[in-house]
């Protein structure tokens, strides 16, 4: 089993004080070991399993269920494109379009270089600046493709 | 015009929303009864700002005044309800405003322990909820002996990870007892047998955030921006093919045309109305001879529809309406927890159709067939979700079942320009 660090460890003892059944602390523990390793698989949720003292099923139906849990490796900066309703009505399909072609990666892939996953998602809650997207959990709104040129170029 | 929330826009430091008269409130319902704290929300006719409506002061009196076991107030800062986006202006610009509200409700409600669920998309703006937390803790405003009334609070961001059903009052509880967020069969009903099991009060960030006035400025005051059964004020947020996308603060019961025309630009372009979404994707469309409708819930239920969230979608004539039924229907499919079988297999049976006809493989009869699962869908599940998905789609296969024919039988799109 692969061991957290004991930054990652700290944040979660002072997590676990907070609920008075430990599995509570069950989202945010996987967010911090996802924050730390980028992804969660099967060993990541023996990790965590052992942590809350759980058993493994119980994570993975967990991770299995929400959909910012990612289960496989990823690339540095994870894209998420808004394919809902107002984004979809201010153009988000030839965006999503235009990434994929861009990056040369289908939905839920990975860039050869590893440096972007490209994936889409469901209302972001930012539907005034749509077309809009999330990369590491900032948003950025108004979307077209010269200003997705500009912004991934200085992901670099 | 008296507003209530978009004022403290901006005062997200602790000093400057102090300046403002910020934490008053609280103090006022701290030297209060707790009973006249309810009594007073009574009055004030707010209703809950998470979609449903309900009577925010009756919902607390559900909950048992004396209870062996602890009490919990979950906030739903989960927004997921499509075209929804107010509760991000409160949690990044008025954080306090938000505490402030929890400890009036706490206090009322007799709770000590609150959670704020706030969705993982809004990751970073959790980060600004929690410093605000850590100010108010700084100054005693959360923790032990707050305003040194013996009264203790304790505050806690908890993140989401990507479901929209986990804003159902009963599935976020699920979620944060660390579990898949399925809804609960209710009765029993959260007030008694909530997070834990224990008596719990869920309320929405936007429903909070109204309480640190009404403490300060009286129920009666409140209730009076309002209509009869709706009191205060309402943040709408707006997007779609308007010229002014954004958040705007009107009083209950203003109307949904002006609101659009006079506050949100009117239509991008000076292009056509085509259709309004009035209160978040799962509320029934409404048509342009039909906005001319006073936005609070009952005039809104009598015109058809839902005032929900409060979140507006306009369309314009570019609007494909099989592209909405499309995706409408596709994330109602995959949001379904999949636990009652006319929400899992109904939603997925109206993505299919839908899918198929933007593809152009449509067959006549599709549009019964699409209102007629939906009907099946409606009243027989465990959460409301399945109503959610069938509303809309009855609605839109109604209102515009001349050009969904049309896009059926030309096997393409009537609406979209060269
Ligand atoms: C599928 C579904 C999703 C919901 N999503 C949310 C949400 O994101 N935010 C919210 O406050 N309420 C949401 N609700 C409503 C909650 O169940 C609940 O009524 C609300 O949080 C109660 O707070 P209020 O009385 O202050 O409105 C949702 C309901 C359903 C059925
Ligand atoms: S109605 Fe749908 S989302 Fe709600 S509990 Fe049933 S299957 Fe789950
Ligand atoms: S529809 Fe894209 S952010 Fe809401």
């Amino acid at each position: 089993m692969r061991e957290i660090s004991p930054e990652a460890r700290e944040k979660i003892d002072a997590l676990l004080k907070r609920y008075p059944v430990k599995r509570s602390a069950l989202l945010e523990v996987l967010h911090i070991v996802q924050e730390e390793w980028g992804y969660i698989d099967g060993e990541g949720e023996e990790t965590v399993a052992s942590l809350l003292g759980l058993e493994p099923v119980r994570v993975h139906e967990v991770v299995s269920f929400y959909t910012m849990y990612e289960r496989k490796p990823v690339g540095n900066h994870i894209i998420r494109v808004c394919r809902n309703i107002t984004c979809t009505l201010l153009g988000a399909e030839s965006l999503i379009h235009y990434l994929k072609r861009k990056l040369k990666v289908d939905e839920g892939g990975t860039t050869s270089d590893g440096r972007f996953t490209l994936e889409t998602v469901e209302c972001l809650g930012a539907c005034e600046l749509a077309p809009v997207m999330q990369i590491d959990g900032e948003f950025y709104g108004h979307l077209t493709p010269e200003k997705i040129d500009e912004i991934l170029e200085r992901m670099k | 015009m008296s507003l209530v929330i978009t004022p403290w826009f901006g005062k997200v430091r602790i000093e400057d929303y102090m300046e403002a008269g910020g934490y008053r409130g609280a103090k006022k319902a701290l030297s209060m009864a707790p009973e006249e704290v309810i009594e007073e929300v009574k009055k004030s006719n707010l209703r809950g700002r998470g979609g449903a409506g309900f009577p925010t002061g009756l919902k607390w009196s559900f909950v048992p005044r004396d209870s062996s076991r602890p009490k919990y107030l979950c906030i739903n800062a989960d927004e997921g309800e499509p075209g929804t986006f107010k509760d991000k202006y409160i949690l990044r610009d008025a954080p306090h405003l938000l505490i402030e509200g929890a400890i009036i409700a706490s206090w009322a409600v007799g709770i000590n322990t609150a959670f704020v669920y706030i969705r993982g998309e809004y990751g970073k703006i959790a980060l600004i909820l929690e410093k605000a937390i850590e100010e108010a803790y700084a100054r005693g405003f959360l923790g032990k002996d707050i305003f040194g009334t013996g009264f203790s609070l304790d505050l806690f961001v908890h993140r989401g990870a990507g479901a929209y059903v986990c804003g159902e009052e009963t599935a976020l509880i699920e979620s944060l007892e660390g579990k898949r967020g399925q809804p609960r069969i209710r009765p029993p009903f959260p007030a008694t047998y909530g997070l834990y099991g224990c008596p719990t009060v869920v309320n929405n960030v936007e429903t909070l955030a109204n309480l640190p006035a009404i403490m300060e400025k009286g129920g009666e005051w409140f209730a009076s921006l309002g209509v009869e059964k709706s009191g205060g004020t309402k943040l709408f947020a707006v997007s779609g093919h308007v010229k002014k996308p954004g958040l705007y603060e009107l009083p209950m019961g203003a109307s949904l045309k002006s609101l659009i025309y006079d506050y949100a630009g009117g239509i991008r372009e000076n292009r056509r109305l085509k259709g309004v979404i009035p209160g978040g994707s799962s509320s029934p469309i409404l048509k342009p001879e039909e906005i001319e409708v006073a936005l609070d819930y009952d005039s809104m239920m009598k015109a058809g529809t839902m005032l929900g969230s409060g979140a507006v979608i306009v369309l314009d004539e570019t609007a494909c309406m099989a592209k909405v039924l499309q995706v409408i229907t596709r994330f109602y499919a995959h949001e379904s927890c999949g636990q009652c079988t006319p929400c899992r297999q109904g939603t997925s049976w109206m993505a299919k159709i839908a899918h198929r006809i933007i593809s152009g493989r449509g067959r006549e009869g599709d549009l019964d067939l699409l209102k007629d699962i939906a009907r099946s869908m409606m009243g027989k599940t465990i959460c409301p979700l399945a109503d959610a998905a069938a509303m809309p789609v009855i609605a839109i296969c109604e209102k515009y079942r001349e050009e969904l024919e049309e896009h059926i039988r030309e096997k393409k799109c009537p609406v979209e320009r060269e």
